[in-house]
């Protein structure tokens, strides 16, 4: 028994340790720096003050841009990837499946920075402007626009919203849909009442992923909002590299990591009630 | 229910169901071969075969799953081929049952009442969900989830779904497949109870051959998309038309032979050396045709002594204690190794056979049926 006891400690301490010191005690020295104060040629000196968080309104338009597109980010790419997914699940030729499955993972074979160098000049104005212009469309504008920030988000985050709904649709029995069937539902009705409540976890699942990591997002807007849409991301660089108020920037960090939480919380208690109050079901 | 059927023939001898030449084919596959059929109003019809038979498929036309490549499927006197399943006032029981898993029991039973349109009052759906449940035996299980049922219990809540539709047919695709099988014959009188109370047109597809015998009012024994025979289980038991229904509807001892005799009510085969077997004959057989005599196990006696026709010298080979019955099997040197069911009483006469024991193997005249083989 003991020497049981001592083998699972051994298997877990890689990740233990890893967790110890990439995620625990970085956060520890974030929650310490954000009540710290900067030092005269930035960096942090220890103190005990609220300043920091009570000065949070001078990054609120980083926090909204961050609150308002993350979110419409995440609804998007729901909204695309949720018929790729259904089409792929239920109404590809098993033949094709696996090809058009990597098709969709295809774009994450070259660096993110690349495809958004693309995106710079698909949409600035020798690209898509000039051919609506051409076309007597007039002449948009929509590099360094929220426009262009949710382009490169639906862009870049799609593949991680297909694949949980495509899990979650291939796994449905399709035996459920011939029951609705028979019971009197036609097919428009089934999905609602069948088949869309039984991949909410997929749903959720790609819906948390793609949402977690639009909070932290900066590359995206960075190159596609031209310093013009910026997210919170964006201002901790600004905040550690240019300006180097540590503190300021923890206590920044800090907030993003609280609103994180909640949204997480409210992510697990939506999740348990569509499983039923199950909790052996596997939503992750 | 929702539906584009008028009752049209609502007369107590119209089928409420038929089948005209309804055959189905997958590419070069045919899983149903010219069906005829015609289904009775309130009876308990069960499709008999083993897989690949084209039992489910006759069932799954009938559901509306399958369209027939060609022939027709009548509800009610009324051509369905076209009509798709959430149209057709029928209902099926499916094999795994098929719950909603994120529904409530009382969701998944109501699940039918609410597809309609008007749609029913919440109160009306209530009442009608428990005396649902009060049927299948179920009360108060209505706020369970599906996962927290054992397999008996999710069984009624299926069934349950189906009737409370009222539907003109209940499809039962091998219901009871997952169940054990002291809950297999609990649910099979049930099921039979029920459906005599209801009186629903129930049909059942199994390759259970003891649960098609003991259920249903007629059996409909299929083989390769055709149907073989149909007929009541005493019927198909009693005067099956061929060698392949005496092997599936009870068990039988078959020796083969050659027809050597015809006449009004008695044919007669000589089977492997010479031995002559003489019986009825339920499809006519011509003579010098190859044929199997057939004789049930409970039909056969063994004796230590004796002599007479219909008499075979055995070797008593192994003994299988059954309780009321007890099963031999025996050989005899021409005709190889049969079996031999022997009552309490008649072993109380004869006294217990021990393997190894010499005896006589006899039947009574006209016991034995002549079949074609097929």
């Amino acid at each position: 028994m003991q020497r049981q006891d001592l083998r699972t400690w051994l298997f877990l301490a890689p990740a233990g340790a890893w967790f110890l010191c990439m995620l625990v005690l970085p956060l520890i020295v974030v929650f310490v720096f954000s009540f710290g104060e900067r030092g005269p040629a930035g960096g942090y000196v220890p103190a005990f003050t609220f300043d920091n968080f009570l000065n949070l309104g001078a990054r609120w338009a980083a926090f909204k841009n961050t609150l308002i597109l993350a979110p419409i980010g995440t609804l998007i790419c729901l909204l695309v990837a949720y018929p790729l997914a259904y089409f792929l699940a239920l109404r590809s030729s098993p033949r094709w499946r696996t090809l058009l499955l990597i098709l969709v993972i295809v774009p994450f074979w070259t660096s993110i920075l690349i495809r958004s160098y693309a995106w710079i000049y698909l949409l600035g104005g020798q690209g898509i402007p000039s051919l609506l212009n051409a076309l007597g469309l007039g002449n948009p504008r929509l590099i360094n626009t929220p426009f262009a920030v949710l382009v490169g988000i639906v862009y870049g985050y799609l593949p991680l919203m297909v694949f949980p709904i495509y899990v979650a649709l291939e796994r449905l029995d399709k035996r459920l849909l011939e029951a609705s069937s028979d019971l009197g539902s036609p097919p428009w009705r089934s999905f609602l009442q069948v088949t869309l409540p039984l991949s909410m976890p997929g749903v959720a699942t790609g819906c948390m992923l793609v949402f977690i990591l639009l909070m932290g997002e900066f590359l995206i807007p960075a190159m596609l909002g031209g310093g013009k849409v910026f997210f919170i991301g964006n201002a901790l660089v600004d905040l550690f590299l240019q300006s180097r108020n540590w503190a300021y920037g923890s206590a920044v960090a800090v907030a993003l990591v609280l609103v994180m939480l909640v949204t997480v919380a409210a992510y697990l208690r939506l999740t348990r009630r569509w499983a039923g109050g199950r909790d052996d079901v596997s939503l992750m | 229910m929702e539906s584009n059927l008028k009752p049209s023939s609502e007369t107590e001898d119209a089928p409420i169901a038929e089948l005209r030449e309804a055959s189905k084919h997958y590419g070069a596959v045919v899983a149903a071969d010219g069906l005829n059929l015609s289904i009775r109003r309130g009876e308990f019809l069960s499709f008999l075969g083993p897989s690949g038979c084209g039992k489910t498929t006759a069932l799954r036309m009938l559901a509306g799953f399958e369209a027939p490549t060609s022939g027709d499927i009548l509800l009610d006197g009324q051509r369905v081929n076209e009509v798709p399943p959430h149209r057709r006032p029928v209902n099926m029981v499916f094999q795994h049952y098929a719950l909603f898993p994120h529904l409530t029991v009382a969701q998944n039973i109501a699940y039918g009442l609410r597809q309609r349109r008007p749609r029913p009052a919440e109160g009306e759906i209530a009442r009608a969900v428990d005396r649902a449940l009060e049927t299948v035996r179920l009360p108060g299980f209505g706020p369970r989830r599906i996962w927290e049922m054992s397999g008996g219990q999710q069984q009624r809540v299926a069934l349950a779904r189906a009737i409370i539709n009222q539907p003109k047919l209940l499809l039962l695709d091998e219901p009871m497949a997952a169940l054990d099988k002291k809950l297999r014959r609990d649910m099979q009188i049930e099921l039979q109870t029920l459906q005599r109370s209801l009186g629903i047109t129930f049909i059942l597809v199994t390759h259970d051959q003891e649960e098609a015998l003991s259920m249903s009012d007629r059996v409909c024994i299929m083989r390769s998309g055709r149907i073989v025979q149909m007929g009541s289980p005493r019927k198909l038991y009693d005067r099956p038309a061929s060698r392949y229904v005496a092997d599936f509807v009870g068990k039988s001892n078959f020796f083969s032979g050659r027809v050597t005799a015809v006449e009004a009510g008695r044919t007669e085969l000589a089977a492997a050396g010479g031995h002559l077997i003489a019986g009825g004959a339920p499809v006519e057989i011509a003579m010098g045709q190859t044929a199997s005599a057939s004789l049930r196990p409970e039909q056969i006696a063994l004796h230590r002594k004796g002599a007479g026709g219909n008499t075979l010298p055995v070797t008593v080979i192994n003994r299988i204690f059954l309780g009321e019955h007890t099963e031999y099997l025996v050989r005899n040197t021409d005709l190889g190794e049969f079996l031999v069911l022997v009552s309490r009483q008649a072993e109380a006469i004869e006294g217990e056979f021990e393997p190894g024991d010499q005896a006589l193997a006899s039947w009574q005249d006209g016991a034995a049926l002549i079949l074609g083989d097929d």
